[in-house]
C-alpha cells in the first residue's frame, strides 16, 4: 500500500515536471515581454537594460534551470505587468475562483442529480423531453456564448443581474468572500450557472443511466415485492447507489471547473485566477503564466492522487489486483 | 460591505443629496479595456495609463480641452535666452498629504524623470541643467535651443519631494522591478482627485480632492475605476447602467450603444495615423519570391502600391464611416494639411508602374499585422490584400496579437519584416516626431535614436537634414516651411502610405456630460453626471 502511493506519488511529480517543460516552452512563443512593458517609443537601449535584467538574455537552458528551481520552491517571482509578487496575486484572486468553482458545483450536482433521477423515472414526460434538450444546449453551446446571452437578457433586458464583477466583498482574514452580500449573490448566479452548465448536463445523463441501470437490478425488484414504498425505493435505495460514480466524477471534474473558468471569468469580468491568466497572456506576463500553469496542474494531479488513494482503502478488489500486478 | 451598510450609505447619500447642493455628490463609473498597472507616474509610457494617473498628479503645464499647452502648476514661464526656460510655479499648492509644492519638488521630478529605469527619460533633456532660483521659480538650461521643450511636460508629472524620500521613492520603478515600490502602490499627487484604494486589475476608486487648488468643472464625489477587457460585456455593462463611460465602444456596436434609450456614443477624430510601410533597406526582402533584389527600393513600386489602396472602401466598408483618410503621416491638429492632397486611387496606372518596374506578372510578399491593436486592425490588412491582388501582388497576411506582433517587427526583433501595417501618434504632438522616429534613417552615428520605429527603413539624408532644422528653429512660420518641406520629400520618394486617423468611440452613458480630447485620454474632471 505504501508502495503504491509512493509510486504514485512520483509519477505526479513526473507529471508536473512534465508541464512545467511544457509551459516554459511555451513562453517562448507568446512574445517579447519587454514590448508590453514600456512604451512605444522607447529607446532600444533602455529595451535592452530591462531585457537583461529580466534575465532573458540568458542562454535557454540557465533560464529553465532558474525556472524550475524557484517552481520548486514555490518561488514564482514578481508579475511583469503589475510589478507585484506573483504568489500575492493568486492569492488574491484565489478566493473568488474557488467561490466561482463552488457554487458552479453545487449548482451543477443539485440540478443535475434532479434533472437526472426525474428522467429516468418519467422517461416519456415532456418535462423529460425539455430537459434533454437543455443537456444538449449545455453540452454543445460554448460557454462564453452562453454567457453572453444571459447579460443580455438579465442585465441589459431585464436588468435583474450585474454584468460584471464580483459585486461587495467582505475581507475575512485574506480571504474575501461575496456569499455575505446581496450584490455579491447577485454577481454569483450568472457566472455560476455558466460555468456549471457543462457539470450539470454531465451528472444528469450521468445519473440517468446509472438510475436505470439500478431500477433494473435484483436488489430493486426485492425491495418492490418486500412492499416498500416507491419513494423509499427510488430515494433510499436507488439514487443512493447512483451517487458513488456521481461524486467520483464530480470530484474529479472540479479540477476542470477551476480550469474552464479561465472562459467565464473573462466574460463576467470576474476578478478571479483565470481572468488574471488571461491578462497574462495577452501582455505576456511569463511569471504568471508559469505559476498559473504549474498551480492548476498540482490542482489536478493531487485530486488524482487523493481519488486514487481513496479508491484503494474504499475498494478492496483494486488493493489486490495492485498486489498481482507488482 | 454589508447590506446594511449599503443601504445605510444609499439612505445618507440620499439625505445628503437633498440637504447639499448637489455640487460634488455623484459617483461616476468608468470601465476601460485596459487596466491601471502601477501607480508611479515614471514607468509605463502609455497614453492610457497617462490618462489615468493625470486625475491624481499634474505636470507645470497642461493640454487644454483643445489640446492646446495651457498653465498648471507653472503659472507662466518666459525664455529670456534661447535655451534658458523659467518657469514661475503657483504659490497655493498642496500634495495630497499636505506638502506644499515649491521648486525643490520640480527638481526632484526632473532627476528622477531622468534617472535609470524611467520610461519617461526623454520628458526632460539629459543635459539641460534644472536649477532652483527661489522656492517658486526655476530655470532649465539647456544646451541647444529646444522650441517644443514643454511638449511633453502635460505627462510629466510633478512628484512630492519629501514624500519620496520619506517613502524610499527616490528612484522611479523600472519596468523590470523585482521588488514593488512604495509609490507603485500609493500616490501622492496634486491632482484633482485622490486614490482611495487600488486593487491593480480588479478596481480603482479615486475620491475628490476638497483642496485642490483649481475650481473642479466636475460634480463628482467619487470614480470607480473597472477595466473591463471583453468588448462585449463593457458594452453589456454600459447599456445595463451599471457604468458610465465606457472606452473603446467596438465600431460594430456605435449603431446598438446610440439607439439605447439610457447611453450614447461620442465620436471624433483620433490623433493616431494608421499607415502601411514596406522594406525599403534591405537588399533582399525577407518574406517574399523575389530574390536577389528588393523590389520595394523602386520607387515606381512605391508608388504603385499607394495608388492600389483605396482608402475610401477602408473607411466605408471597414471603418462604416469611422475614419479620417489621410495624406499626411501625422493628423491634420499636428500638421495642417491643407497643401497636401492624397495622390489619386488609380489601380490601372499601378498596374503598369509595376510592369515599367519589371514585375508585369507581379510579385509575392508576406504583410505583418497586429489583430488586437488598432480599431480593426487585421481586417485593413485584409482589405489591402485585396486591393493588392487587383494589382497582382499576391500578398500572405500575417495578423498576430500585438506581443507577437510587435516582437517581430519592432527593433529590439531586428525589423523582421516585409510589408507592415502600424499606428502612431506623435506624443510631443509635433510633426518633428514622425520626422524622426519614424522616418529618419537608420543607423545614424550621430544619433542612434534618429529612425527607432523606422521599420520601413526609409532613409533621405536631405530629408534629415530638414528635420534637424525643424528641432531647433524656434520661428513658429519658418518652421512650419521647413517640416512642409519635409513632408513634401517624403511624398516624392512615396516613403509610406498613410491610410487613415482613425475615429475615437466612448460609450457615455445620457447621464454624463464629458469633454472628449482628441489624443483620447478619458479626463473625467471634465465630466459631469446629472442627478438620479
Amino acid at each position: 500500500m505504501l508502495a503504491f502511493t509512493l509510486r504514485r506519488a512520483i509519477q505526479a511529480i513526473g507529471v508536473m515536471i512534465a508541464v512545467g517543460i511544457i509551459s516554459f516552452s511555451m513562453f517562448r512563443f507568446a512574445g517579447d515581454p519587454v514590448n508590453q512593458m514600456v512604451g512605444m517609443d522607447t529607446s532600444g537601449a533602455e529595451r535592452a537594460a530591462i531585457r537583461k535584467s529580466l534575465g532573458l538574455d540568458d542562454p535557454v537552458i540557465v533560464q529553465f534551470g532558474r525556472y524550475i528551481g524557484n517552481a520548486a520552491q514555490f518561488k514564482f517571482g514578481v508579475s511583469y505587468q503589475f510589478r507585484l509578487p506573483v504568489s500575492n496575486l493568486l492569492m488574491e484572486r484565489m478566493p473568488a475562483t474557488l467561490e466561482l468553482a463552488i457554487c458552479a458545483t453545487i449548482f451543477a450536482m443539485l440540478c443535475g442529480i434532479l434533472m437526472g433521477v426525474y428522467s429516468a423515472l418519467r422517461r416519456d414526460s415532456w418535462l423529460t423531453h425539455a430537459f434533454q434538450a437543455i443537456s444538449l444546449i449545455g453540452i454543445s453551446l460554448p460557454t462564453f456564448l452562453i454567457g453572453i446571452l444571459m447579460i443580455y437578457l438579465f442585465s441589459v433586458t431585464l436588468g435583474w443581474l450585474p454584468s460584471f464583477g464580483r459585486g461587495d466583498v467582505v475581507h475575512i482574514g485574506w480571504w474575501t468572500t461575496g456569499l455575505l452580500t446581496l450584490s455579491g449573490l447577485k454577481a454569483l448566479i450568472m457566472p455560476s450557472i455558466t460555468l456549471g452548465l457543462f457539470q450539470m448536463t454531465l451528472i444528469m445523463r450521468l445519473v440517468r443511466t446509472e438510475m436505470l441501470e439500478v431500477m433494473r437490478t435484483d436488489y430493486i425488484r426485492f425491495a418492490r415485492a418486500r412492499g416498500l414504498t416507491t419513494r423509499a425505493i427510488h430515494f433510499g435505495h436507488a439514487l443512493r447507489n447512483t451517487l458513488i460514480p456521481v461524486i467520483t466524477v464530480a470530484g474529479l471534474q472540479f479540477g476542470s471547473v477551476i480550469a474552464f473558468a479561465i472562459i467565464t471569468e473573462t466574460v463576467f469580468q470576474w476578478p478571479g485566477m483565470g481572468l488574471l491568466f488571461v491578462q497574462a497572456v495577452q501582455n505576456v506576463d511569463i511569471p504568471i503564466m508559469a505559476a498559473y500553469l504549474m498551480m492548476v496542474s498540482l490542482i489536478f494531479v493531487t485530486i488524482n492522487l487523493v481519488v486514487d488513494i481513496l479508491y484503494t482503502i474504499v475498494d478492496p478488489r483494486l488493493r489486490s489486483t495492485i498486489s498481482r500486478a507488482h | 460591505m454589508s447590506v446594511g451598510r449599503t443601504l445605510f450609505a444609499a439612505t445618507l447619500a440620499g439625505m445628503l443629496a437633498l440637504a447639499v447642493s448637489p455640487a460634488s455628490s455623484q459617483t461616476l463609473r468608468y470601465a476601460n479595456q485596459g487596466e491601471l498597472k502601477s501607480l508611479d507616474p515614471y514607468t509605463l509610457n502609455e497614453s492610457t495609463t497617462s490618462a489615468h494617473l493625470g486625475h491624481v498628479y499634474e505636470g507645470l503645464v497642461a493640454r487644454g480641452k483643445d489640446l492646446k499647452i495651457v498653465p498648471a502648476l507653472a503659472e507662466s514661464w518666459e525664455t529670456p535666452e534661447p535655451t534658458r526656460w523659467r518657469f514661475h510655479l503657483r504659490k497655493d499648492v498642496k500634495f495630497h498629504n499636505g506638502d506644499p509644492f515649491t521648486a525643490d519638488d520640480v527638481v526632484f521630478s526632473a532627476d528622477r524623470v531622468r534617472a535609470k529605469g524611467s520610461n519617461f527619460q526623454s520628458r526632460v533633456p539629459a543635459d539641460a541643467k534644472v536649477v532652483k532660483i527661489d522656492d517658486y521659480t526655476v530655470d532649465f538650461i539647456l544646451t541647444s535651443p529646444n522650441p517644443i521643450l514643454t511638449a511633453l511636460w502635460a505627462t510629466w508629472y510633478i512628484m512630492d519631494k519629501k514624500w519620496a524620500e520619506a517613502n524610499d521613492a527616490m528612484a522611479p520603478t523600472p519596468a523590470a522591478a523585482t521588488t514593488p515600490s512604495y509609490a507603485s502602490l500609493h500616490e501622492n499627487g496634486t491632482g484633482a482627485f485622490t486614490i482611495d484604494s487600488h486593487q491593480p486589475g480588479v478596481k480603482t476608486v479615486f475620491k475628490a480632492n476638497p483642496n485642490w487648488w483649481r475650481k473642479p468643472e466636475h460634480n463628482l464625489k467619487e470614480i470607480i475605476f473597472t477595466p473591463i477587457a471583453n468588448p462585449a460585456t463593457r458594452v453589456a455593462a454600459l447599456l445595463s447602467g451599471e457604468v458610465d463611460v465606457i472606452e473603446p465602444v467596438p465600431v460594430q456596436d456605435i449603431e446598438r450603444v446610440k439607439a439605447s434609450p439610457n447611453a450614447t456614443v461620442l465620436t471624433g477624430p483620433e490623433l493616431r495615423t494608421i499607415f502601411v510601410g514596406m522594406d525599403q533597406a534591405r537588399d533582399e526582402l525577407l518574406y517574399s519570391n523575389v530574390k536577389g533584389k528588393n523590389p520595394f527600393k523602386d520607387v515606381r513600386v512605391r508608388e504603385a502600391v499607394y495608388r492600389a489602396i483605396d482608402v475610401d472602401l477602408i473607411k466605408n466598408r471597414v471603418m462604416r464611416g469611422l475614419s479620417t483618410p489621410s495624406a499626411l503621416m501625422v493628423a491634420p491638429e499636428i500638421f495642417a494639411s491643407k497643401d497636401f492632397t492624397r495622390p489619386k486611387l488609380d489601380p490601372d496606372a499601378a498596374k503598369k508602374l509595376l510592369a515599367d518596374a519589371g514585375y508585369p506578372e507581379g510579385f509575392e510578399v508576406t504583410m505583418d499585422c497586429p489583430n488586437d491593436r488598432y480599431v480593426n486592425d487585421a481586417a485593413i490588412c485584409q482589405a489591402v490584400v485585396g486591393m493588392l491582388a487587383r494589382i497582382g501582388l499576391k500578398v500572405e497576411l500575417l495578423a498576430q496579437p500585438k506581443a507577437q506582433y510587435f516582437a517581430k517587427v519592432l527593433k529590439p526583433g531586428g525589423y523582421k519584416t516585409s510589408f507592415f501595417m502600424l499606428g502612431w501618434t506623435p506624443d510631443t504632438l509635433d510633426s518633428h516626431n514622425v520626422l524622426h522616429d519614424i522616418m529618419g534613417c537608420r543607423d545614424d552615428p550621430k544619433d542612434p535614436n534618429r529612425g527607432e520605429a523606422n521599420l520601413a527603413g526609409y532613409c533621405n539624408k536631405q530629408f534629415d537634414e530638414l528635420a534637424d532644422k525643424v528641432l531647433l528653429e524656434l520661428d513658429t512660420a519658418k518652421r512650419d516651411l521647413l517640416i512642409k518641406q519635409a513632408w513634401e520629400i517624403s511624398m516624392k520618394d512615396w516613403a509610406y502610405v498613410p491610410l487613415h486617423q482613425q475615429a475615437l468611440a466612448w460609450g457615455v452613458s445620457k447621464k454624463v456630460k464629458l469633454t472628449q480630447r482628441a489624443d483620447n485620454q478619458v479626463l473625467l474632471y471634465w465630466a459631469t453626471k446629472q442627478d438620479e
